[in-house]
């Protein structure tokens, strides 16, 4: 939309720093400190720049070295970092090797910085207003008064996008949302008056929603006031919807870079193509299973039918009883061998609703039928057999898998619980079986968790939930996570062991996106009630909620999907 | 924080620092000994406890004098290469009383590990486990024993059960159960709502193999860690009951009461009390040292 | 609120309640004849049965166990915890005369403990070089594992015999509490200063501080403006502990040094099986101890803008 040279010049000074970048980063390498003499490599030789009002992304997975890399621009890197080779230049004004007393006078007056996580990166028991004030005060030329600090804080946080400022300058830390957090984070970083923000994930830990609305700031911010903006990020579809230039980052090194056209049109490196493939917005329909059998079949029967669910808290405060209701009246309807997503924000009720259909909690009222069988009012042992045909897997497969437990005996304990393949050799056939279903091999059968990868772990955690032969896997944000190329694979085998097995999901997730990829119906929830469900055709073709268009829109990557239907 | 490149668990996620956490158990002994090369401080620590165990169990392959019987006319030599701690007033030769004390102060202080660890285990392993009321009443039970001061309650006890090595340990012991019982506690409340725990619910395994399988294999770390550092705690305990007079009676070798014989000369002949009382504070030092190991190889 | 601190006055309340009825089954129950335990244990032969009978009948013991129990805590709720076997006095009287001396003691130790648990965290944290962070770090675990009785000693030894700077001795003058004071401040100043080192570090690399560096704050500026504040709210956590430090340690250092104090009323109390007097310390020590946690408590929440608000709407009773 905007190039660099429509943008219009009215903070430049000097004229030396039209032709210096902002930033210009080159040639540096950051290594870790792994041992008494042993440095591992973080960054080698990454090489960047950001021009006055630019719009520069730097994109890569975890571990690829992206925040090492700015942190070595910031100069906030660990101890046990260091930085090998390169130089870090502000306007052509070289800083590498800089002290922190030196680097103090950079930070805030000419780099802004904006945290990962709004939720740790405010001191929790300072108001927002003096967390500003400290901002204006480090970063101002002469020595203000404390009216005029408060005025330029409040000016700040103004500027960052937040209403009723003055409310918000009294307020602490935990009493705002976590998209109120980072604007207060944005505003301190607008009140040294920067020239140069950098952004590091700004919004990973936000509802999809409030990040569209934090990401369109910024670029308002840069238009506005003709700052450049470097952020760095995981999501190819953030990064490509808002950019002038790009940079992909694989195991610390630039790999690619260019403006976003032509990063999209023809990526020349391989990785940035296969970051390019996973993005769940280069795909319109429904994953294929490998296989190429077709699933689908057209009118299944209800698998698992929940009927007026509600489920309420009750929260205890001072005086009257507080209550919140997580759940109203929910219905849900699996049919037989498709795929049932549940979509939803934070607080939206869709975790409760599947921790409430494995039983993990229980409703207040409501029923839940499997199979026809209804589950309410069960014994325990009737329960636990019912509940054989129903498994679920977390979130957070670093979390889910005992750190002391092989995977052999991970995968399989279920065996063990039912008294299912009773001897040695029974058992060890039955866990290959499984692990071979998830495309893993024998080798794997000693390691522990901790010696796998995330996709390695959330394969495994596949495999024990499919021991018992169920009919259902709820997913519960199973594939949030990990990384993009790694989440393309894990759905992959998802919707391949769907065919193999016929089984049904009930897939939970945030990301809109992730839906089209692997369902046949979804439903979309907010505050604990249903605002819309159907087929994924329909609700994605024709919106009927104002939400669930809202949320339609905020997934990131619309310039992907249009250059891969091109 | 450490980053091993070389376990494929590093390349994904931010998350690889919760698992970080375990890759202590899957380090191999031949790494962990090249680690503990590195770290002269630890393995002169591991020496020096080593050392004080073969005093307990072997005292005369250390020392060929007695603890007991000594030498009139050689009383309060200071330290010589004959004599290493010096001798006290009945010319009996401190090195050897040190190292016959060994076994006195050890023995008290394994038991009052054992009592704190054994009961204080089960005693968390329950409140936290059971929850509910069970929970709350335990608990408030180990509120009114951390009320009282460990060496207050040791006091007490061992003034009931009468003065002994044995009661000692035991008074130790029972003092120390309500910080093991608060730890395992907070443990077994972490650990319960690991989502690896409510897995194994979802497969279909029972409370009780939960219990045994997850539970407590996973809280039990920080536990015996606590063990580790309670050592320590448990030898100065002993060692103050004992200087206080509360222990064996007085031919008896025993740490703290070689302090308490030497004290009286402190003036003129320092070496009586300050020899054996540095032996077992360097002893303290090195279980210190050791159990701080032990905590960061789980933590880390 | 209100709620909770009428939960909290109610457990400590239960704490000190229940530090009388262990006491009270500990001494008055468990031993098989309570009365021996009242005289010197050389002479218990010599003593004739009639005047066993009459102390027994003076101090209750003829009488059920469960009504000794309701007289002995109906007078401890007035402050009496009868008279003290050794020298006849009220045993509140014989507390109450040592407590000043003890108090200077404890409150000189724990201001110079404080001030050397901050010294150590500040040095560990502000300190860029590694060697000196390692060093400073391991003294805390030093101050722990070196017992009072020697440190004591040492002190003595050093500071009173060979260098003459201050009585060894008594309990006469200002000088007199310097040595103890030091000697008490050691091992109490070691727990602390491992909890704030520990916590000045989490704090230090904690994301707002991150934030505070961006802002360009200076090191010294974020040590003072943002850690010290936030990492200081968790010593208050381990004021128990303090507490019992200060205690254990006060009834060895008053021994070394010879000075009264309730510490070493203690020590003669266990000594003679001044049953009354024991069992008076132990709750007049948990009562404090109740006391200190409860200030702790409710002063929490003004520390803590998170604590309020958690008490305000607190979490969700999940299944």
């Amino acid at each position: 939309m905007t190039d660099a040279a429509t943008v219009p010049r009215e903070v430049t000074d000097s004229p030396e720093e039209e032709q210096d970048p902002l930033l210009r980063i080159t040639d540096l390498a950051i290594d870790y400190r792994t041992g008494r003499r042993q440095w591992t490599p973080a960054v080698r030789g990454a090489s960047l720049h950001v021009d006055t009002g630019e719009f520069v992304s730097l994109v890569g997975e975890s571990g690829s070295g992206k925040t090492t890399l700015i942190q070595g621009a910031l100069g906030l890197l660990p101890t046990s970092a260091r930085i090998r080779a390169g130089s870090i230049a502000y306007s052509g004004v070289d800083v590498t090797g800089w002290n922190d007393q030196r680097m103090a006078l950079v930070r805030g007056n000419y780099v802004g910085f904006i945290p990962q996580d709004p939720n740790t990166s405010l001191n929790p028991v300072k108001k927002i207003g003096q967390q500003v004030i400290e901002a204006v005060r480090f970063n101002e030329p002469k020595a203000g008064n404390a009216a005029q600090h408060k005025e330029a804080a409040l000016e700040s946080l103004r500027t960052a996008g937040l209403k009723d400022t003055e409310r918000v300058f009294q307020q602490y830390p935990h009493e705002l949302s976590g998209g109120m957090k980072q604007r207060a984070l944005i505003a301190v970083a607008l009140a040294g008056k920067p020239k140069i923000i950098v952004a590091d994930e700004p919004t990973s830990a936000l509802d999809v929603t409030v990040q569209k609305v934090i990401l369109d700031h910024l670029v308002g911010l840069r238009e506005e006031l003709g700052i450049g903006i470097l952020l760095v990020t995981h999501n190819l579809g953030v990064a490509l919807d808002r950019s002038d230039r790009i940079l992909v980052m694989q195991d610390g090194e630039i790999v690619e870079e260019g403006p976003v056209r032509q990063v999209l049109g023809n990526a020349t490196n391989d990785y940035t193509r296969r970051l390019l493939d996973a993005a769940p917005a280069r795909h319109i329909g429904r994953l294929e299973p490998t296989s190429g059998a077709p699933s689908m079949p057209a009118a299944a029967s209800a698998v698992l039918e929940a009927r007026v669910l509600t489920k309420t808290y009750h929260l205890r405060g001072r005086g009257r009883r507080r209550e919140l209701r997580a759940l109203d009246t929910t219905d849900l309807v699996v049919r037989k061998g498709t795929t049932h997503a549940i979509v939803g924000e934070s607080g939206a009720g869709k975790s409760t609703l599947a921790s409430i259909l494995v039983g993990f909690t229980s409703a207040d009222s409501g029923t839940v039928h499997i199979g026809g069988r209804e589950l309410t009012g069960l014994h325990r042992s009737q329960l636990r057999q019912i509940r054989r045909d129903l498994q679920f897997v977390f979130q957070n497969p670093f979390t889910s898998l005992d750190p002391r437990f092989t995977v052999s005996k991970i995968i399989a304990e279920p065996l063990h619980a039912f008294g299912l393949a009773t001897s040695k050799q029974e058992r060890t056939a039955r866990v290959v079986e499984l692990l071979k279903a998830v495309a893993l091999d024998e080798s794997y059968l000693h390691r522990l968790p901790s010696q796998l990868s995330g996709g390695q772990r959330q394969r495994v955690a596949i495999a024990r939930a499919l021991a018992l032969n169920p009919e259902i896997l709820v997913l519960d944000e199973a594939v949030s996570a990990l990384d993009v190329s790694v989440q393309a694979q894990i759905l992959q085998l998802l919707v391949d062991l769907q065919a193999q097995f016929g089984l049904s999901y009930v897939f939970v997730t945030h990301d809109l996106g992730v839906v089209r990829l692997i369902s046949d119906d979804v439903t979309v929830m907010k505050g604990g009630v249903v605002v819309e469900t159907g087929s994924v055709e329909q609700v994605f073709r024709s919106p009927q909620h104002e939400y669930t268009r809202e949320l339609l829109a905020a997934i990131p990557g619309a310039r992907v999907a249009l250059a891969g239907a091109s | 924080m450490t980053v091993e490149l070389d376990t494929p668990g590093t390349s994904a996620a931010p998350a690889a620092t919760a698992a970080g956490e375990w890759s202590g158990f899957a380090r191999s002994l031949p790494k962990r000994l090249s680690e503990l090369g590195q770290q002269p401080i630890l393995v002169v620590s591991w020496i020096i406890v080593l050392v004080v165990i073969g005093w307990a169990i072997a005292p005369d392959l250390f020392t060929s004098y007695s603890p007991y019987d000594g030498n009139t006319n050689a009383s309060f030599v200071p330290p010589s290469a004959e004599h290493w701690f010096g001798t006290d007033r009945l010319g009996r030769d401190l090195f050897a009383r040190s190292v016959y004390g060994a076994r006195t102060t050890l023995t008290a202080t394994l038991l009052a590990v054992l009592v704190a660890f054994g009961i204080g285990t089960v005693v968390g392993l329950v409140a936290g486990f059971a929850g509910g009321f069970v929970d709350t009443a335990i608990m408030r039970v180990v509120d009114v024993f951390l009320a009282i001061p460990s060496l207050l309650l040791a006091m007490v006890v061992v003034s009931v059960l009468g003065y002994s090595t044995h009661n000692i340990a035991l008074a130790v012991g029972i003092s120390s159960i309500a910080s093991f019982a608060r730890v395992m506690r907070a443990e077994v409340l972490a650990v319960v709502t690991q989502d690896y725990v409510k897995a194994a619910y979802g497969l279909g395994v029972g409370r009780l193999g939960v219990m045994v399988k997850h539970v407590v294999p996973n809280s039990l770390s920080s536990v015996i860690a606590l063990a580790a550092l309670e050592v320590g705690t448990a030898v100065l305990a002993v060692a103050s009951l004992g200087f206080l007079g509360y222990g064996a009676p007085p031919p008896e070798p025993e740490w703290g009461l070689l302090v308490a014989e030497g004290r009286d000369y402190v003036a003129v002949h320092p070496w009586a009390s300050i020899m054996p009382g540095v032996a077992l504070a360097i002893v303290v030092i090195a279980t210190h040292r050791i159990s701080t190991s032990f905590r960061k190889d789980h933590r880390r | 609120m209100l709620r909770y601190v009428a939960l909290k006055i109610g457990r400590a309340l239960f704490v000190v309640w229940a530090a009388f009825t262990l006491t009270f089954v500990l001494l008055f129950v468990l031993p098989a004849n309570p009365v021996d335990l009242l005289f010197d244990p050389a002479e218990i032969n010599a003593i004739p049965p009639e005047v066993r009978e009459r102390v027994a009948a003076n101090y209750g013991f003829n009488k059920p166990v469960i009504l000794q129990y309701l007289d002995r805590l109906g007078h401890a709720l007035t402050g009496d915890f009868g008279n003290s076997v050794q020298s006849g006095r009220p045993v509140t009287a014989a507390i109450l005369d040592m407590l000043p001396s003890t108090l200077v003691l404890a409150s000189g130790a724990l201001a110079l403990a404080l001030l050397i648990a901050f010294v150590i965290a500040f040095v560990a944290t502000s300190t860029r070089r590694e060697w000196v962070r390692n060093l400073v770090e391991a003294l805390p675990s030093g101050a722990v594992s070196v017992p009072v009785f020697l440190s004591g000693i040492l002190i003595l030894q050093i500071f009173s015999f060979r260098l003459g700077w201050f009585p060894a001795f008594g309990d006469e003058g200002a000088k007199s509490v310097v040595l103890p004071l030091v000697t008490l401040a050691i091992p109490v100043s070691g727990p602390i200063a491992q909890l704030l080192v520990r916590s000045f570090a989490t704090e230090f690399h904690s994301g707002y501080v991150t934030t505070s560096w961006a802002k360009g704050a200076t090191r010294s500026g974020i040590i003072i403006g943002d850690v010290f504040r936030n990492a200081s709210l968790p010593a208050l956590t381990i004021a128990s502990i303090t507490f019992g430090n200060l205690i254990a340690g006060s009834v060895i250092t008053e021994t070394v040094f010879a000075r009264k104090g309730i510490g070493r009323l203690t020590q003669t109390a266990i000594d003679t099986l001044d049953v009354p007097l024991v069992q008076g310390i132990v709750v007049f020590v948990a009562a404090i101890f109740a006391l200190i946690n409860l200030i702790v408590d409710l002063n929490y929440p003004l520390l803590d803008p998170r604590l309020r608000a958690t008490l305000a709407v607190s979490t969700p009773r999940a299944a």
